[in-house]
């Protein structure tokens, strides 16, 4: 029983983390373009790609 | 979480509000952005342009979001590099719906914060449920409790916010929405839950409240996010359409720019085979203009000082300098706005299927409630009993159906309209077209394409036609690209002349080796027997003259169509504005009965007032801006993308491309969407007819009531996916 003592915490904060990386992933957004974000994993072109640039924050 | 998987439509987040902040970005709507390859192209193309520091293309919205240092670039040549690359783009210039998609996220947050609470307040609820009666110790359920009264209490507060607004507000307008019963079985559940957390006692449903509230913000995000696709389509398709114009400034300079920036008192210069971006007055220069766009009529008018011009109006003459106007001192847009204003008005009084459901639905659930408290209460149960079973009567008649599977339908119905070129403008758009049951043409651009197109084309010897289409190439006028078109289409191989000379309004010269060629009107190729109408001559000196004849011709399915839709049962009517000889002609050609010509705006209107008279509820299909009013005050409208603006803006469809069959597909999916809406609520109302009075005799703990709701939820989305099916065509 005192497993659940560390357990509940820890279900709770895993599931927290995964909210909070929703809403961050909402808020610098991610989810603005889910059709082009399909087609931009597949570029090769370099990181400092200039249109890569204004990434909105 | 499915809200993940869903298409945002919303454009980038910098877009409007930046605009405003910081005048050096700019959104462009870009029509034909498809691929991942457009995505690059369209990005590169706008970098290309010096000054320009970063661009970021949307695939989803079609737009793309520009930032360039004021002074070096600007919006024109932003657009310019992007017509090389083979883009058409335009400016965005609504800012509004930034509030919408803020909406979008702000519901797309509460879906967020309700699912991880609604998981995990169920881990604890489950082990406390399977433990009871077991070998659980006592206080450790009861830390459980505390842990989700923890977890559930601050979700409540936020993620039911929506719900507790719009019931708010509808209480104090003295009404009862759908909000009302929803507000108070989260409410009263999460309350009465902590009670009985305090008192330690078993019956606490926070799982219940939660799951609930997890469920309708899922239907409500749904919702809000069709709205958000289509007002952003609506938008790029208007921001399209109203291209780039040219002004002269008061030193004489000429200038290009975007059409949505002339203010009045610009003086603009429209060249032949030009369209005039904006209302005005000519001041200089006259000729034939084409006005099929705004009264219906394909033969052209002619134009002189003094004369009032209308936006979307083609120069087929000289070249005209308008001075622009405000829209509201012209006598036909004043007419066509007062008439859109009375017709709108009486649109707005239209009731969305779930509303009208929710009317009847609403006092039932408050009702029975308010019932099965008293009930238990006269009966000698405790009060806690008595709301327990309340609540689990409440959540358990909880309109699922009407907040989730009415927006999950129409969705799936959008999203496959979209793909078949279609916009579905009005999110009720679909439901007031399923109810149509007569449908009303307008006649150009509608049935026909809106473009003169060269007639008799095989009686035309090919070397005439090679020999014209050499002068033509030269000539905006659109008889002479639809020369140029017609020459393409039999592969002469066309050698654009030199030397070619054109006189504006009467036609084309050029001195060869052979003598002089000349391409116009008759008179200018000195041809006695014109019998008028719409025609271009040519002639070589010395042989005799050929004629060209042009007119409006069909769309290439519109008599395919037409059967279709006779073949379903719908009576067919063509209302246009244009003669009665030449709406006549294209009556019998689609084979539709009955047909009016020469009506004004307003005997449209009179007309369909006649329809909705006789009980009939009418689809008006039209392009032009004296069909705007008639689309307002139709039951549910549709209209081609090369309407005027005011047309699309009005219609609830607008599709893309030279086929009238998306007319077919408008209707057969709004028919399905509604059969398949109505099979939602009739699962919902089966599912009621049953649990309600097991809820009401106590049998049904809100648990139970929310696994049971939850699974009807699930059963009727799953139902509404079904019309998502299908591919592109």
């Amino acid at each position: 029983m005192t497993a659940l003592a560390w357990l509940v915490p820890a279900a709770l904060l895993l599931g927290g983390i995964g909210l909070l990386a929703f809403l961050w992933a909402l808020r610098s957004g991610q989810f603005e373009d889910l059709e082009g974000a399909a087609y931009r994993a597949l570029e090769d072109e370099p990181a400092d790609d200039p249109a890569r640039r204004d990434e909105p924050q | 979480m499915t809200a993940h998987a869903l298409p945002i439509s919303a454009a980038t987040k910098a877009e409007g509000a930046a605009r405003q902040a910081r005048p050096d970005m700019l959104t462009l709507a870009i029509e034909n952005m498809r691929c991942g390859g457009c995505l690059k192209s369209v990005e590169r193309a706008a970098l290309s342009v010096p000054g320009v520091t970063s661009a970021r293309a949307n695939l989803a919205a079609k737009r793309v979001s520009v930032a360039f240092e004021e002074g070096r670039a600007n919006e024109l040549d932003v657009i310019e590099a992007l017509k090389r690359a083979g883009f058409s783009a335009a400016p965005m210039h609504a800012a509004k719906q930034d509030a919408e998609r803020a909406r979008e996220k702000y519901l797309l947050r509460r879906v967020a914060v309700a699912g991880f609470a609604a998981m995990n307040i169920m881990l604890l609820s489950v082990s406390v449920w399977a433990g009871s009666g077991g070998d659980m110790d006592a206080s450790l359920a009861a830390l459980f409790r505390w842990l989700s009264a923890l977890i559930a209490l601050p979700t409540v507060v936020y993620a039911g916010q929506p719900f507790f607004a719009s019931a708010l507000q509808a209480l104090r307008g003295r009404r009862l929405n759908m909000d009302v019963p929803i507000s108070l079985a989260i409410l009263l559940a999460t309350a009465m839950s902590l009670y009985q957390t305090v008192r330690g006692n078993e019956q606490v449903y926070f799982d219940a409240a939660v799951t609930l509230l997890f469920f309708l913000l899922i239907g409500r995000f749904l919702d809000e996010s069709l709205r958000v696709r289509a007002r952003g389509e609506a938008q790029n398709l208007v921001s399209l359409q109203s291209g780039i114009a040219t002004i002269i400034e008061a030193d004489g300079s000429q200038r290009r720019m975007p059409a949505h920036a002339l203010a009045p008192g610009d003086c603009l210069l429209v060249a032949a085979g030009e369209r005039v971006a904006a209302d005005g007055v000519i001041l200089a220069g006259s000729g034939e203009v084409d006005q099929s766009l705004i009264t219906g009529e394909t033969e052209p008018a002619s134009a002189s000082p003094g004369q009032q011009i209308y936006a979307g109006t083609l120069n087929l003459g000289n070249a005209l300098k308008i001075e622009v106007t405000a829209a509201d001192s012209a006598t036909l847009l004043a007419e066509i706005g007062g008439l859109m204003l009375a017709a709108e008005q009486g649109k707005a009084r239209y009731r969305r299927l779930a509303d009208r459901a929710a009317q009847i639905y609403a006092p039932a659930v408050h009702g029975l409630g308010a019932a099965t408290f008293l009930g238990w209460l006269l009966l000698g149960a405790p009060w806690q009993t008595a709301l327990t079973y309340a609540i689990a009567v409440l959540i358990i008649t909880c309109p699922c159906a009407l907040a989730l599977a009415v927006p999950a339908v129409q969705i799936a119905a959008a999203s496959r309209l979209f793909r078949r070129g279609i916009v579905v403008k009005a999110p009720d758009g679909l439901e007031r077209v399923a109810e149509t049951d007569i449908v009303v043409f307008d006649k150009t651009g509608t049935l026909t394409l809106g473009r003169p197109q060269l007639l008799d084309e095989e009686a035309i010897p090919d070397e005439a036609l090679a020999a014209a289409a050499g002068l033509a190439a030269a000539s905006r006028h659109p008889y002479a690209q639809g020369i140029v078109a017609a020459a393409g289409k039999r592969q002469k191989t066309m050698v654009a002349a030199d030397g070619v000379e054109e006189t504006p309004g009467r036609g084309l010269a050029r001195a060869g080796a052979h003598g002089e060629e000349r391409l116009g009107s008759a008179e200018w190729c000195e041809v006695a027997a014109s019998s008028g109408g719409s025609e271009v001559w040519y002639r070589r000196s010395g042989q005799a003259p050929v004629r060209f004849r042009f007119a409006d011709t069909l769309r290439t399915d519109a008599a395919e169509v037409v059967g279709a839709l006779k073949r379903r049962g719908y009576p067919l009517a063509l209302l246009s504005g244009d003669r009665k000889n030449a709406v006549e002609t294209v009556a019998a050609a689609v084979g539709i009965e009955t047909w009016l010509g020469e009506l004004r705006p307003a005997e449209k209107i009179d007309w369909l007032a006649e329809c909705a008279r006789a009980g009939r509820k009418v689809l008006m299909i039209g392009d032009g801006l004296n069909d705007a009013p008639a689309l307002a005050a139709a039951h549910a409208s549709v209209s081609p993308a090369s309407a005027a603006d005011i047309s699309q803006r009005t219609a609830d469809f607008v599709f893309q491309g030279q086929r009238l069959a998306p007319v077919l597909e408008i209707l057969s999916t709004a028919k399905r969407a509604r059969a398949i809406a109505l099979q939602n609520f009739g699962v919902a109302f089966c599912y009621n007819i049953v649990a309600v009075p097991f809820a009401m005799a106590g049998y049904v703990t809100p648990l139970i009531a929310a696994i049971v709701m939850s699974t009807s939820s699930i059963l009727v989305t799953v139902n509404a996916a079904r019309l998502a099916g299908g591919g592109r065509s």
